[in-house]
């Protein structure tokens, strides 16, 4: 049995991932701002599935706190999964330096900050698995959306980087790349419904990416081709399209 | 945002701005910044009763609180769905009190339906296993009610379709169970004189329904067949099952990947379909142990089985009876019979004795049919409420989406004092659906 960390355990995505993990018998610590809203969820995971289940205060910007935080944890865990992001309007973020600085902070910033001391941690131990649920808006910037992609950018690429790093040490990093997904985040979005996937499906695919160690896991399969083709179309005609 | 919704039958569909929740707060904020809403769930109501401009739904707000295990004390949020509660209480020995023909609804919806299921006649509605329930009112107050504790509101809030709040929690008492397996007793009845027999001489049984075919004319008008079951003991099980009693049926279930065109079900197709399954049942009485699930939710294994009805959708019509009334059944089955506009789906089953507010169940017969939508059905509708109404039958608020708000009045008789109470707790008619509308149960705005 082991015990898996959710950094920003609020989200629909991050409810679906810590109950798929329950479901295979890890014992869960689920992290987050406001944690007293966790309790309901605490309350459902060791109830459905019997393992233990505790809550933790995490503030994903909040850098000066994340050493405390992951020191303050009595079990470490075995398993860490960065969900935690935050997307809003690329208009409004253009105008405004603050709502920017959040996109960044918690897309990028902070996801760098407490996987840095947990990578750490997990290379002295040789052991441990690190999951980041990137995106595939950051596999190439589009004018509606690329204060959010370009955060991701960072991420993946840091992702891919600590992969090549701690592979030595026997610690293994995912890179989660998401396309649609119905969420509270994304309930104001007019989403085509073939192209998206429920919370559950990511839950899916996180678990069986840790089970079989896979690098990087897209959402739904044609994800993959769709953005090949994306990244491939040249940039003198990328510019011109209303993406 | 506005998003296309409806409800089970796919009639009507609606435009509707659909927002989610997964914290108190949320909910707390959502109810203050409402025009107007109705509260939402899995939308497995057949109608309009979960549709409106605006709904709050519940899905998201879905957590396990409290599971006494001792004593089959369930506590939860409002949209955790029966079919999730099930993979965790059977195999812990508890079964759920009360369930409908299909495990995907919520348990608000449970509780704003007051649903029934086949064991009415022993166990009554859901309603009669809650100890308490916590709901959020129109102006946002947060009010707990119980049979001892605000009745009024408690009463109006058991069937009363999500008029009074939104349901948030619930706590209600579960059926312990030594299996996950039903003993199973089929019996096949040659007419509906002969079923209605076998209701009442295997009433000692738990759960009892009957598969009816309503095209059959003459001697075999009415030839059913009866389901009855008892939860298996240890002691009742094939030797094959006894070291995993409490076993989880494996989930496997079929997807109805498109719209039929609605002709397809003609009353050729249904004739053919009555046959067969009539057929299949080719013994007089068949004796089984089987797991619950295809016992209590047979059409849950072919998701979107409502896509066989056509892109226009279909109405479930729902009515009960007095048990004086037998001849009312007569008629409205040589009705639709007469008019061959067939039914897919017919269930008969005995209800038991309940005297609520609003739910829908009380002693007596019901009968649900299916009938796809299309021209004159509503006007032929209008004649069959015309014979429940002769008959001092009702219609069930879940399965509507077209009754007259006079055909509800003379079915309920305390409908004036369910409107009173709602009148007290949702004063200004912010909780509304399109169906309290064109009920009339809503005060205007």
């Amino acid at each position: 049995m082991s015990t898996v960390l959710i950094l920003g355990a609020t989200s629909d995505m991050a409810v679906a991932i810590a109950r798929k993990m329950a479901e295979k018998g890890n014992n869960i610590q689920l992290a987050a701002r406001n944690s007293n809203r966790l309790q309901a969820l605490q309350s459902d995971i060791s109830l459905r599935y019997q393992v233990d289940c505790t809550i933790h205060e995490f503030d994903a910007t909040d850098f000066n706190l994340h050493l405390s935080f992951y020191q303050s944890l009595s079990i470490k865990p075995d398993i860490t999964i960065c969900v935690f992001g935050y997307m809003s309007d690329n208009i409004i973020a253009g105008k405004d330096w603050h709502e920017t600085s959040k996109i960044i902070n918690s897309n990028y910033t902070g996801a760098v900050s407490i996987l840095n001391i947990i990578a750490e941690d997990y290379a002295a131990k040789k052991s441990g698995t690190i999951v980041g649920i990137s995106s595939v808006a950051g596999e190439r910037g589009r004018q509606s959306n690329y204060i959010y992609g370009s955060a991701k950018a960072g991420f993946t690429a840091y992702l891919s980087g600590l992969r090549n790093r701690l592979y030595h040490d026997g610690v293994h990093v995912i890179t989660v790349l998401p396309g649609f997904v119905n969420t509270k985040m994304t309930a104001e979005l007019k989403l085509p419904p073939l192209l998206t996937a429920s919370p559950e499906q990511v839950a899916d695919a996180v678990e069986k990416a840790i089970r079989k160690k896979q690098n990087v896991v897209y959402i739904k399969w044609f994800w993959k081709w769709i953005m090949k083709i994306i990244k491939n179309i040249p940039e003198g005609m990328f510019k011109k399209k209303k993406l | 945002m506005e998003k296309k919704i409806a409800n089970w039958g796919n009639y009507p569909v609606m435009e509707s701005d659909e927002r989610f929740f997964s914290f108190d707060d949320q909910l707390q904020k959502l109810v203050k910044e409402s025009t107007h809403f109705i509260p939402r769930g899995n939308g497995r109501c057949y109608g309009d009763a979960s549709l409106s401009s605006e709904t709050i739904n519940t899905l998201k707000y879905d957590k396990v609180l409290s599971f006494d295990k001792s004593n089959g004390i369930l506590e939860c949020q409002s949209g955790l769905t029966l079919d999730k509660i099930l993979e965790f209480i059977v195999p812990a020995g508890w079964f759920l009190p009360v369930t409908p023909g299909t495990k995907f609804i919520t348990v608000g919806g449970a509780v704003g339906s007051d649903v029934h299921g086949k064991n009415h006649h022993i166990d009554g509605s859901f309603s009669n296993h809650i100890v308490d329930m916590e709901l959020i009112l129109a102006d946002g107050t947060i009010t707990v009610c119980s049979p001892e504790q605000n009745v009024q509101l408690f009463d109006a809030t058991c069937g009363g379709m999500g008029l009074t709040g939104l349901i948030t929690k619930v706590k209600f008492r579960l059926k312990k169970i030594e299996t996950s397996y039903i003993k199973q007793k089929q019996l096949k009845a040659k007419n509906l004189d002969e079923v209605i027999r076998f209701f009442d001489e295997y009433n000692h049984y738990t759960y009892s329904v009957a598969w009816i075919d309503c095209l059959k004319k003459g001697e075999h008008f009415g030839r059913s067949i009866l389901i009855l079951g008892e939860h298996a003991k240890v002691d009742e099980l094939p030797e094959k099952y006894k070291a995993d009693p409490l076993k989880l049926p494996a989930k496997k279930s079929i997807p109805f990947p498109i719209n039929l065109p609605s002709w397809v079900l003609n009353s050729f197709t249904v004739k053919l379909f009555n046959f067969l399954y009539y057929g299949k049942n080719f013994k007089k009485e068949i004796n089984n142990v089987v797991s619950y699930e295809p016992f209590f939710y047979p059409l849950d294994a072919i998701l979107n089985w409502n896509r066989g009805y056509g892109k226009k959708g279909f109405i479930q019509y729902q009515f009960v009876l007095p048990l004086s009334a037998k001849q009312g059944l007569v008629e409205i089955l040589h009705r639709i019979s007469d008019e061959g506009l067939g039914s897919f789906l017919a269930v008969l089953k005995v209800f038991g004795k309940q005297d609520s507010l609003i739910s829908f169940p009380t002693e007596g017969y019901t009968l649900a049919l299916d009938f796809p939508v299309r021209k004159g059905l509503f006007e032929f509708l209008d004649e069959l409420d015309k014979i429940v109404l002769k008959y001092g039958g009702r219609l069930y608020m879940s399965k509507d989406a077209r009754m007259k708000p006079e055909v509800l009045k003379a079915g309920y008789p305390r409908l004036d004092e369910f409107r009173q109470i709602i009148k007290q707790y949702n004063p200004k008619g912010k909780i509304r659906s399109t169906q309290s509308d064109r009920l009339l149960l809503t005060p205007q705005p």
